[in-house]
């Protein structure tokens, strides 16, 4: 396989992983705002801090309104992270790389695109009469993302030989999904509680149970545990061997990819990149929730995050620069 | 509307004779026509149009503001060409090509055409598509020309005439498979009455043509492909994806030791055939134009040591010079002792004296073009032109007459075309495809351009042209 067509392909996936992951988060936090009452003002903020892209936020709006966050994270051109720049970028790969993946692929992608971009014209049209950012039909819009999304996993899955252009979407896409998943956790370092008696209150719970919504994961979760406990959350979410979100999930699929598309068979010399991810694969399987809240949450998942970044750039060096 | 309000005049029209009743090819299309009903047409073709927007069978015209991109006007009525006419059509232009790649065969060998004078040799070796690199080479199985798409014309009383060769790069075969993929959906009912002769196969013979380049048993192929803001990289990665073969950049590709290899996950990767979608100068810094970033160092020696097929071979730009293009039927008689079976439109050369004064005395009666323009850009159509357009024009013949040439403005054939919500007529030509693998394939049909705006004779998409499907029956 090419190089060049191998990272089309998992930035492709990255793309439409974010995208996925956004609109969950903006998703969870809009439901979490309409359960709140004044007594408890909601904060988008954190949102944009999980994503790490605060920066580039308050270089343009002045103010954290909800309008000014949600703008942001789906349709605002000038974030290359939004929904919308997500999808393009998703969709320009992917029309790079059309002759390796199959046409019900490209069209669920392109359409999905095409959708969005005629969202985007109408909500900039509805803004410009009510200055609103949380329209009627937000949470359809997202629910439609993540359908979208996930109709093209299904496609991807079931339409494509599961070769290396399979195992190179794999990658982008657990490796996308691993970072996020991090960042969802984190977002309770964000969420500030309106003194520290609320620890344990209902509104901390409420948080916390919204973390596990972000992440898709509260019915799997529940499944697992009897309560909503913070411990409980992060175990699920970082150590789980089965939830697909999970950190240590992530990284076994990361592992196994990286498996297939080097071609390395037991016994013969190994690659750079996969050893970072089977080194860093043990190490988690060997740490328990404790010792990590006994380092720092918060500490620990920049921590996550740095790992992956290296994981990532020994990808790039092995397979996509020659 | 509707159909019974259709008027042509003074044009031969595909649809109807002169007297106003349908020729016997479309008697069945019009009854169908009028059964729908004009309304039920527009559904259908807006939904022809979006079925072609969820494809992605679009172009991106980059212009101020928001790049826009837009699906390549296509229109629902088809053309059709009885099978009587096809049949001559086709060993028209088997014989053509054939007869072209004897002459490049000739020119960059022996050059026995040129020393009995057939052709003047000045004519030649000023072409801009004649490249010296190419003299003494020897392409696999003696072919250069394995990819042609023709343009073909009919005039005032219907007799088709080939306007120019296109032996470069022609493109537009994507569109022809997916206006009938489209058209399939839009009128199953038409399919499922007429006999109309399929090209769902064509990506096949072009491959199994590909193949046939290589001496090795199952040849790594690819699609070579400027990179995804060439206007035709649609057409570049849909025959990759429908031959299932590598697509290519330049940059993807390296030479070692006059082989050519491709960087992929697991290293250098041999490739043996390229049909490549990028022209000759720009294919090899090394051996041509020296600031081409698309092209790949090395390869052009890595072609002379046979070591890579490259189709079409480099070189053949020379046969398609407009010029060139005049001495056609002369290069068909010297070659296979014929007759040319389709006709060329008459020509003038503007650098033979007595042409040359003609065309300046009657520009305004004759369409003039640059003898290696395309996509309708370096020309002029006299009768639709301003006195300062001609005046312009005629400087730029004063000053390299060499380069132009004229013909007569042949009043092209219409087709009914559906225009909002109306049928209008408006003029087409038709390029049909024709691959020179172990024999020529000439696909049934081909690309039939409409000219969308009224009384226009520009058929190029660039210039706002769209397209039919072309049905040829039985």
């Amino acid at each position: 396989m090419l190089s060049r067509v191998a990272e089309s392909v998992f930035w492709m996936n990255r793309y439409v992983e974010r995208a996925e992951n956004y609109s969950r988060f903006i998703d969870v936090n809009h439901q979490l705002s309409l359960d709140l009452n004044d007594e408890f003002p909601n904060q988008w903020m954190p949102l944009v801090f999980t994503t790490g892209d605060a920066a580039e936020f308050q270089k343009k709006y002045e103010t954290h309104s909800p309008a000014n966050v949600i703008r942001f994270m789906t349709f605002d051109e000038e974030n290359p992270n939004s929904i919308f720049n997500c999808l393009s970028r998703a969709r320009e790969n992917a029309r790079t790389i059309r002759e390796n993946i199959s046409t019900s692929m490209w069209e669920v992608l392109n359409e999905f695109y095409l959708l969005v971009k005629e969202h985007k014209k109408n909500y900039h049209e509805k803004q410009n009469l009510s200055g609103d950012g949380i329209s009627v039909g937000l949470s359809e819009f997202l629910a439609f993302v993540r359908k979208s999304c996930q109709s093209f996993y299904g496609c991807l899955d079931a339409t494509i030989s599961h070769d290396e252009v399979w195992s190179f979407a794999l990658l982008g896409r657990f490796l996308e999904r691993a970072d996020k998943t991090t960042r969802i956790l984190d977002m309770k370092y964000f969420i500030l509680l309106p003194s520290i008696q609320d620890v344990g209150s209902t509104l901390d719970l409420l948080q916390w149970l919204s973390l596990l919504k972000s992440a898709s994961a509260h019915e799997m979760y529940n499944h697992r545990y009897k309560k909503v406990h913070p411990k409980d959350i992060a175990e699920f979410l970082i150590l789980n061997e089965t939830f697909p979100r999970s950190i240590v999930f992530c990284l076994q699929e990361i592992e196994e990819s990286l498996e297939k598309v080097s071609g390395t068979k037991e016994g013969l010399p190994r690659n750079l990149a996969q050893e970072a991810a089977t080194t860093y694969l043990n190490r988690l399987r060997s740490e328990n929730i404790d010792s990590i809240f006994n380092k720092g949450l918060h500490e620990y998942l920049d921590d996550i995050q740095i790992e992956l970044n290296q994981i990532g750039s020994k990808i790039v060096e092995r397979f996509f620069i020659n | 509307m509707f159909i019974a309000d259709y008027e042509s005049k003074n044009v031969y029209d595909e649809m109807f004779s002169k007297e106003g009743n349908a020729r016997q090819s479309y008697h069945f299309l019009k009854s169908k026509m009028e059964s729908l009903g004009g309304l039920e047409l527009v559904k259908r073709s807006s939904s022809a149009e979006k079925a072609l927007m969820s494809l992605g069978i679009t172009f991106t015209l980059y212009g101020e503001g928001e790049q826009q991109e837009r699906i390549m006007p296509f229109d629902v009525i088809p053309r059709i060409v009885p099978s009587e006419e096809w049949v001559r059509m086709e060993s028209g232009l088997k014989q053509r090509i054939q007869a072209l790649n004897l002459f490049l065969k000739d020119l960059y060998g022996e050059g026995k055409i040129l020393k009995d004078k057939v052709i003047p040799r000045d004519i030649v070796e000023s072409s801009a598509g004649y490249l010296k690199q190419c003299i003494g080479l020897k392409p696999p199985k003696d072919i250069w020309i394995h990819i042609t798409g023709t343009d073909l014309v009919r005039d005032g009383e219907g007799t088709f005439h080939v306007l120019e060769d296109n032996l470069r790069c022609p493109s537009g075969v994507s569109y022809v498979l997916e206006n009938r993929e489209v058209m399939k959906r839009t009128f199953p009912e038409l399919f499922d009455k007429l006999n109309i002769r399929q090209v769902y196969d064509y990506p096949y013979h072009l491959r199994s043509m590909l193949e046939n380049l290589a001496d090795v048993e199952d040849p790594v192929i690819a699609v070579w492909t400027p990179g995804v803001f060439n206007s035709a990289y649609y057409e570049h990665s849909f025959l990759a994806q429908k031959m299932g073969v590598f697509l290519v950049e330049g940059s993807d590709l390296v030479v070692e030791k006059d082989h050519v290899f491709m960087k992929t996950t697991k290293g250098l990767r041999k490739i043996d055939v390229i049909y490549r979608r990028i022209d000759d100068t720009f294919m090899d810094p090394n051996s041509f134009r020296p600031d081409s970033l698309l092209g790949v160092k090395g390869i052009f020696e890595a072609y002379k040591k046979g070591n890579i097929a490259l189709a079409n071979a480099p070189g053949t730009g020379v046969a398609d010079d407009k010029v060139i293009y005049s001495f056609v039927p002369k290069i068909i008689k010297y070659y296979l002792g014929e007759e040319a079976i389709i006709p060329n439109v008459p020509t003038y050369l503007c650098s033979q004296e007595d042409d040359f004064k003609y065309v300046i005395e009657n520009i305004h009666n004759l369409v003039v073009k640059a003898a290696n323009g395309a996509g309708g850009y370096g020309m002029i159509i006299g009768p639709k032109s301003t006195k300062q357009e001609q005046e312009d024009f005629k400087k730029l013949i004063i000053g390299d007459p060499r380069n132009y040439i004229a013909q007569p403005v042949l009043n092209l054939s219409t087709v009914p075309t559906l225009i909002a919500d109306k049928i209008e007529a408006r003029h087409v030509d038709l390029r049909p495809f024709i691959l020179y693998g172990k024999e020529i394939y000439v696909m049934p049909g081909g690309l039939t351009r409409v000219a969308l705006r009224k009384g226009s004779l520009v058929v190029n998409s660039s210039q706002g042209g769209g397209s039919k499907d072309t049905w040829v029956l039985g």
